[in-house]
């Protein structure tokens, strides 16, 4: 079952990535057909700012993940003794080595893992859940964390949050470049400008749906239920982590300026405010289910 | 031709074995590693009780005897022969009970409890408690691994032919397997 679902998590981190290029030529092809009337010069420039994007997010993707939700780092046990060490003792019996340590200033409780690999992993935990956890709670949420880095769920959801980002971003600059092409003066260039801008608003309209199917790809429900169970094989302490999430679950949603909406995924339970949409495109089974199947072990 | 594939046969066989000796080792090194885990965490301990008994005496109007023997157990724990790993975690378990009852007491001491030196000691001190609860678990899960690789066919055959003993499990107190119960002596105090 876990050798499987590592397995599968390396599949769809390729799969993430062929995914990502296809979609970067797509819309290369059309801006170089639509700007330069050139699809060659317009799939060589996405080639590249793909690579270069991508490369870019595998190396830093623990610091741009942390700098998203305004994190800072641990640099030793001083500076919060409790928090360094459970995360030691999870990394010592989960057999990974220690990761790097952060915490995010808001007074909701979550607590999130992201980097590449084992070797560079990364916990993040917010000062709403050291406040309001007890030690074997905050070592049950630890050992939930420190699974998904030993089943490498870090890394295809890192990715997948990186990617998302790059794409929201790209709707972004599309619903700019209509708004400043669309009031340029200049009669030559306006033809040409509002063509882009309609290519590039349609994009917008596509790209929401992918972006939320590309996290849905990303993220099963399932691997949540395989790291609580991870969690108490760690810890042999299933009530540790059941009144964690309970304590978690009748809390606030984190405050909207720490949290990355594309990074939601990755946090122990949905740090956002559920609605319509969230609720369909749910990255976390419900609190509920997830507390039976704990008292099932 | 014969001659060849015996040859290849021989090599092969050559090769597997060396894996699975090789593999063997690894895995019995594994154990010892994971013991030197809980030793550390044990010296660790033994350097801190002196600072915290030292702490609380001050502060102490309680229990003297609790001290003394945490002092007595810590002292065993010092001289006591290394290569007797049961024994070794059998004091130690008898040292972590009473630590808890010495923590449980101070509880009640709000001087104390608002002593810096005494918080530092104390996460020091439930740092070190969990690391040996966990190191061994880590100590007995490379144990099942290891023992499960000398039975299993093929590696039984070379780890018959190396000699190689089974490790042995470190058991579970009984008394950690229930909640701790901590008794106040309302006179004593």
């Amino acid at each position: 079952m876990l050798f499987d679902q590592i397995a599968k998590n390396k599949r769809k981190t390729i799969g993430l990535f062929v995914g990502f290029f296809l979609f970067m030529a797509v819309v290369g092809a059309a801006l170089g057909y639509f700007m330069w009337r050139s699809v060659e010069t317009g799939l060589v420039i996405a080639l590249v700012v793909g690579i270069v994007y991508a490369g870019y997010m595998y190396g830093q993707s623990t610091d741009v993940v942390m700098s998203m939700n305004h994190a800072h780092e641990l640099t030793g046990p001083d500076e919060n003794p409790e928090l360094w060490h459970i995360v030691e003792d999870m990394a010592l019996v989960a057999q990974v080595p220690m990761p790097r340590v952060f915490i995010i200033d808001d007074a909701s409780p979550n607590a999130f893992a992201t980097g590449n690999d084992p070797q560079h992993a990364a916990v993040a935990a917010t000062t709403g859940i050291l406040d309001r956890l007890n030690r074997s709670e905050l070592e049950g949420v630890m050992a939930h964390e420190m699974t998904h880095v030993r089943n490498y769920d870090i890394r295809l959801q890192t990715i997948a949050v990186a990617l998302t980002s790059a794409i929201a971003l790209l709707a972004n600059f599309g619903t700019n470049f209509m708004f400043w092409g669309g009031g340029r003066r200049s009669d030559n260039d306006r033809e040409s400008n509002n063509v882009v801008g309609i290519i590039l608003s349609l994009l917008v309209l596509v790209l929401a749906p992918i972006m939320a199917s590309i996290v849905q790809l990303a993220i099963s429900r399932n691997r949540e239920y395989l790291a609580d169970a991870g969690a108490v094989e760690l810890t042999r302490n299933p009530e540790g982590l059941i009144s964690a999430l309970q304590k978690i679950s009748n809390s606030e949603p984190m405050s909207e300026q720490n949290v990355a909406p594309s990074s939601a995924g990755l946090y122990i339970s949905n740090p956002l405010k559920l609605n319509g949409m969230n609720e369909l495109f749910a990255t976390h089974p419900p609190m509920d289910k997830r507390i039976a199947a704990l008292r099932q072990l | 031709m014969t001659l060849l594939i015996l040859v290849a046969v021989v090599v092969v066989l050559v090769i597997a074995y060396i894996s699975i000796y090789n593999g063997l080792i690894k895995s019995r090194m594994n154990t010892k590693e994971a013991w030197s885990q809980i030793d550390v965490q044990l010296k660790r301990r033994n350097d801190l009780i002196p600072n915290l008994i030292e702490t609380v005496k001050g502060y102490a109007k309680f229990e003297q005897g609790t001290l003394e023997k945490v002092i007595s157990l810590r002292n065993q724990l010092v001289s006591a022969p290394s290569d007797d790993q049961n024994a070794t975690m059998q004091i130690s378990d008898q040292l972590s009970s009473s630590l808890k009852s010495i923590f449980a007491v101070a509880e009640s001491y709000p001087d104390l409890k608002a002593n810096q030196q005494y918080a530092k000691l104390m996460e020091e001190l439930a740092n070190t408690e969990n690391k040996i609860a966990y190191s061994r678990q880590l100590f007995n899960t490379t144990t099942a691994t290891y023992n499960a690789k000398l039975q299993m066919f093929p590696t039984s055959i070379v780890a018959n032919l190396g000699h190689f003993q089974p490790a042995t499990f470190l058991e579970t107190p009984e008394e950690e397997k229930k909640t701790p119960v901590v008794s106040f002596d309302e006179n004593g105090l």
